[in-house]
């Protein structure tokens, strides 16, 4: 069995591993690092259940091995959360818009949306859906969690303007 | 849905790369991973040895000179939609970047993987058939330069030999201020397309096509460019009965037909998105029919 030992940040916090090369990162955040929050959904890059940010950027993480993660920082949507029972803006408005039913798209939608946000605070509707084109929701038809991303850009805008 | 075992490589450099390739056996090479990880989720495809070309040295960037762009075979398909350089020098791959998968998907895969995996309705190829671009290819045994009409040879399968790497694409430029334009269509945004059409136009002051590009994804093993088309446009004034007639010669096309789509949707398909193409590539070079 072929190994690698790697070592990466995630939410702030170092880790290494001695992995299986053919495991993902996916796999390595929800397996090795318990991070269960990271869902995995159709493991093959079409659901986007399984996003996270690696070095700030929106990536399938089953389309990704854990080795070629060695020296990235990755977020995960364990790292958005401002303290242990609280959440952030993003968090917060996916809550009073009804973003979610059951919940499982929710760590991919809430990480696409964090890449957006960050990147463009004022996105227009159709910005923010064509970015949803690359996370499956089944429950809400989209209409709340599109919803909750205009209004979190509503909030972090007028947090910035204090 | 998990990959079979393999052994990864991380090179360097790209002699050191090359030099992996010409002594393992049944080994790939991993660009952006976006198409080839899918597959080796599925186990479509089971290699021995994965080489990794995302710590090897100069292999991403975009630079001008002259008449001709040149991109590394491992810039991300993002840094490419997101370039200045882009935008300005070859406005048609940014355009047709829009549609290649998703921001996420976009943010790790990169053009040389795009074009070694060699999708029939692969957006990038289409740029590069359109623009007559040229693929640079490495091995141990040396680089050679393929022009873009010879690499792809059948289906999803290219001129690059097992142990050979794209390295770089190179894109001549067409004048500044041409017209350009990429419709596609795909049941859902960011899907394959079943069909897409890539226009680039070339006017003078009086309308008269200079020169003119006309390419299609969706309807081969590879991009067709209609050659047809662009000899009927060239010399001619562009207005709104041109551009018809010049769709029209797709009438003559064979397309394969599949569960997505049957021959006869795609050829009506290639007909209405080469008309947009080509009436949009037109109006973005002063020219409204």
């Amino acid at each position: 069995m072929a190994t690698l030992k790697i070592s990466l940040t995630v939410n702030g916090q170092s880790y290494g591993r001695e992995v299986e090369s053919r495991l993902t990162l996916a796999d390595l955040l929800r397996h090795e690092l318990d991070l269960t929050g990271t869902h995995v959904g159709c493991e093959h890059g079409v659901c986007g259940a399984c996003t996270v940010l690696i070095d700030g950027r929106t990536a399938r993480s089953c389309l990704t091995f854990a080795v070629q993660a060695d020296g990235c920082e990755i977020t995960t949507v364990e790292g958005l959360a401002p303290a242990e029972g609280k959440l952030n803006i993003l968090q917060q408005a996916f809550q009073d818009q009804h973003g979610l039913q059951c919940g499982f798209c929710t760590p991919g939608m809430l990480m696409t949306l964090t890449e957006l946000l960050r990147d463009n605070p004022d996105p227009t509707e159709s910005e923010v859906r064509d970015v949803l084109t690359g996370n499956l929701c089944r429950c809400t038809g989209y209409a709340g969690i599109v919803s909750a991303a205009l209004e979190a850009a509503r909030r972090l805008r007028a947090q910035q303007e204090r | 849905m998990k990959p079979a075992p393999f052994s990864y490589h991380a090179p360097r450099s790209i002699k050191e790369a090359a030099t992996l390739l010409a002594s393992l056996d049944n080994a790939k090479v991993l660009a952006g991973g976006q198409s080839l990880v899918p597959m080796m989720n599925f186990r479509y495809v089971i290699v021995d040895h994965i080489v990794d070309l995302a710590k090897v040295e100069g292999l991403a960037g975009i630079k001008v000179g002259g008449a001709t762009l040149r991109i590394g075979a491992m810039t991300r398909q993002r840094d490419i939609e997101f370039s200045p350089e882009i935008a300005q020098h070859c406005p048609l791959l940014r355009e047709a970047l829009s549609h290649v998968g998703h921001r996420q998907t976009r943010n790790r895969g990169t053009i040389g993987g795009s074009l070694a995996h060699a999708d029939p309705a692969a957006e990038q190829p289409t740029v590069c058939a359109a623009h007559d671009a040229v693929i640079e290819i490495t091995s141990a045994r040396g680089m050679r330069r393929v022009p873009f009409a010879e690499f792809p040879v059948a289906f999803m399968t290219t001129a690059v030999e097992p142990d050979e790497i794209v390295t770089a694409i190179e894109i001549p430029l067409w004048p500044a201020g041409h017209g350009y334009s990429f419709h596609e269509f795909a049941r859902r945004r960011g899907d394959y397309a079943i069909v897409g059409a890539a226009a680039l136009l070339d006017l003078a002051s009086d309308r008269t096509v200079r020169r003119a590009s006309l390419t299609f994804c969706g309807v081969g093993i590879g991009p067709l460019r209609m050659s047809e088309a662009e000899l009927m446009l060239t010399g001619k004034c562009f207005d709104r009965a041109m551009a018809k007639a010049a769709a029209a010669t797709v009438r003559t096309i064979t397309p394969v037909g599949d569960i997505h789509a049957s021959a006869d949707y795609r050829r009506h398909l290639a007909e209405v998105l080469a008309f947009r193409a080509l009436r949009d590539a037109g109006a973005r070079c002063g020219t409204r029919i």
